[in-house]
């Protein structure tokens, strides 16, 4: 339904006009507002997709992890993280965003710690600190922005912020907001609380947070100080540059090297997030159009492949307790169709050519040699992390395929495979 | 002078005394309670900074009076925005706290190295 409304959407402003809605019948400097816009319509229909496509799959897998009971709030509580997730990208206003990113937090702690596995306890409150610290932030350089501008619009910020005499303030908010929204997209420093919280959530739960919940995070980010702080800070560029590139080629660089030697499937799979999400902020911190656009499409094709993906290993858990990569040997010859589909999210990962994560890589290598003096180096750090990926997700295909079934510890639930 | 205009942010001070000491409190205490306790110390330091921000010399609250025109009042928007705040900050506590219900229920402790050890 939902996702329905959302291509609709896209379709409408696909000519690059931004649509708006004053909430409530005020107009937008003073009202709260909705907004639109084409970059945002991606988004949205990254986070409806996701929502859809995992929830058509997951009555057998939650069927299977949540007793029958605690299902009406699970479902209510998935819903909630659907409708935050979807406000903060429709939101015209930077409190409102706010509001909906805690709503959204807060479901979706709640989804995560829902499975029967005790060890994602611990993971949550991790999850609940960070993710509390990181709002905070963004509070405070709300509050910030707010007190020199007298206005929480964000099109009226950035319309205001070149009349501010006293750019201090401004400069601080910046760095807070940066930061907090840092935190919650997990990039690479601040990630610590992605790999437990991904791994122990219940799998469904985990298809749709990895295909979304930081991308949106990180599309606030984006807004932040793409549209809002570059057009009026006029260093902010460099800085933010200096900022994002290190960070990102650390993340992407590390959280693959990590990948390569994880021994659990989907913490291996959630360490490749952290590295995909260096990706997309490699991309926007370009500082340009040709990059900016690159992260947009990789956000969307990573969403796609790694979604794909967890939903595989669900089907996968659907039938194997222990997801441990010596475990599963021998699957592919018991769910041929499950790991067919995991290859070629796989390859899309890698970003083999004729896949959709090809496109996006590609464009991140044109803009990288396009816009910065060490673009050379820049696409060899995108090479070398690509190549990685090939083994780490070749390690995976060897085990699905090449390797002996074990018995007896990894059992195999004689249930008719109906999850994809 | 100098000492008078460093005072005059008194508030200011106070907000980012009380924001560090949160903050502190959540990195290095292995409790999970006083970790909650912190973060909650924490969110009171932005609810301290928006407070301060809207005064406004002289002001009172927002509230039309019969008869009073030209009252000065204080800006009522950043109330109502940490209003909401404060609403987020004592859900988030209240589902932290759950949580080291949950984590005392499944691992009979809540600090935090010996969670790390029962795994």
């Amino acid at each position: 339904m939902s996702f329905s409304i959302a291509v609709a959407l896209t379709l409408a402003v696909l000519d690059g006009q931004a649509l708006q809605y004053a909430m409530g019948g005020w107009p937008a400097p003073y009202g709260i507002a909705l907004s639109v816009d084409t970059f945002s319509a991606i988004v949205l229909l990254v986070i409806t997709g996701a929502s859809t496509a995992a929830l058509l799959a997951a009555k057998p897998s939650i069927d299977q992890q949540i007793e029958s009971e605690r299902q009406p709030l699970f479902y209510a509580a998935w819903l909630l993280v659907l409708s935050g997730l979807v406000g903060i990208v429709v939101s015209a206003d930077a409190f409102n965003i706010f509001v909906f990113m805690e709503i959204s937090s807060l479901a979706s702690y709640i989804l995560i710690a829902g499975g029967p596995d005790r060890r994602a306890l611990p993971a949550v409150f991790k999850y609940l600190m960070m993710g509390t610290i990181g709002a905070t932030f963004y509070l405070i350089g709300v509050g910030l922005i707010y007190m020199m501008t007298g206005t929480l619009n964000l099109a009226d910020i950035q319309d205001r912020l070149g009349d501010v005499t006293d750019i201090n303030p401004v400069l601080v908010a910046a760095g807070f907001i940066t930061i907090g929204l840092a935190l919650k997209a997990a990039v690479f420093p601040l990630h610590v609380w992605v790999p437990n919280a991904y791994t122990h959530a219940p799998h469904m739960v985990t298809v749709f947070l990895a295909a979304c919940a930081t991308k949106v995070a990180l599309y606030v980010l984006i807004r932040f100080d793409y549209m809002i702080f570059q057009a009026t800070l006029e260093e902010h560029k460099v800085q933010f540059a200096l900022f994002a590139m290190p960070l990102s080629i650390l993340g992407i660089l590390i959280a693959s090297a990590v990948a390569m030697f994880e021994g659990h499937l989907k913490r291996r799979l959630a360490s490749s997030s952290i590295a995909q999400i260096g990706y997309i902020l490699l991309g926007v911190s370009f500082v340009s159009m040709a990059g900016l656009s690159a992260s947009a499409m990789h956000m969307f094709n990573h969403a796609l492949a790694k979604g794909g993906l967890f939903l595989a290993v669900a089907c996968l858990a659907y039938q194997y307790r222990d997801l441990r990569l010596d475990q599963l040997g021998g699957a592919a010859a018991r769910m041929p169709w499950t790991c067919a589909a995991f290859v070629v999210c796989g390859l899309s990962l890698i970003g083999v050519p004729g896949t959709a994560g090809f496109i996006s890589k590609w464009l991140l290598i044109t803009a990288a040699l396009e816009s910065d003096p060490w673009g050379g180096g820049l696409v060899a750090v995108i090479l070398v992390s690509s190549l990685m990926a090939v083994v780490y997700v070749w390690r995976i295909v060897e085990a699905l395929y090449f390797q002996a079934p074990v018995e007896g510890e990894g059992q195999y639930l004689k249930h008719q495979f109906k999850c994809y | 002078m100098k000492l008078l205009e460093l005072l005059g942010y008194f508030n200011y001070w106070v907000f980012a005394i009380i924001l560090t000491v949160g903050l502190y409190a959540v990195i290095s205490k292995s409790n999970l309670i006083k970790k909650l306790i912190g973060l909650s110390i924490f969110q009171s330091a932005v609810f301290l900074m928006y407070i301060t921000m809207d005064k406004v010399e002289g002001g009172t609250a927002p509230i039309i009076q019969s008869g009073v025109e030209d009252q000065i009042f204080s800006n009522p928007v950043p109330q109502v925005l940490i209003l909401t705040a404060i609403v987020v900050g004592v859900s988030t506590l209240a589902l932290g706290l759950a949580m080291v219900v949950r984590i005392k229920e499944c691992y009979g402790t809540i600090e935090e190295n010996e969670i790390l050890d029962a795994d």
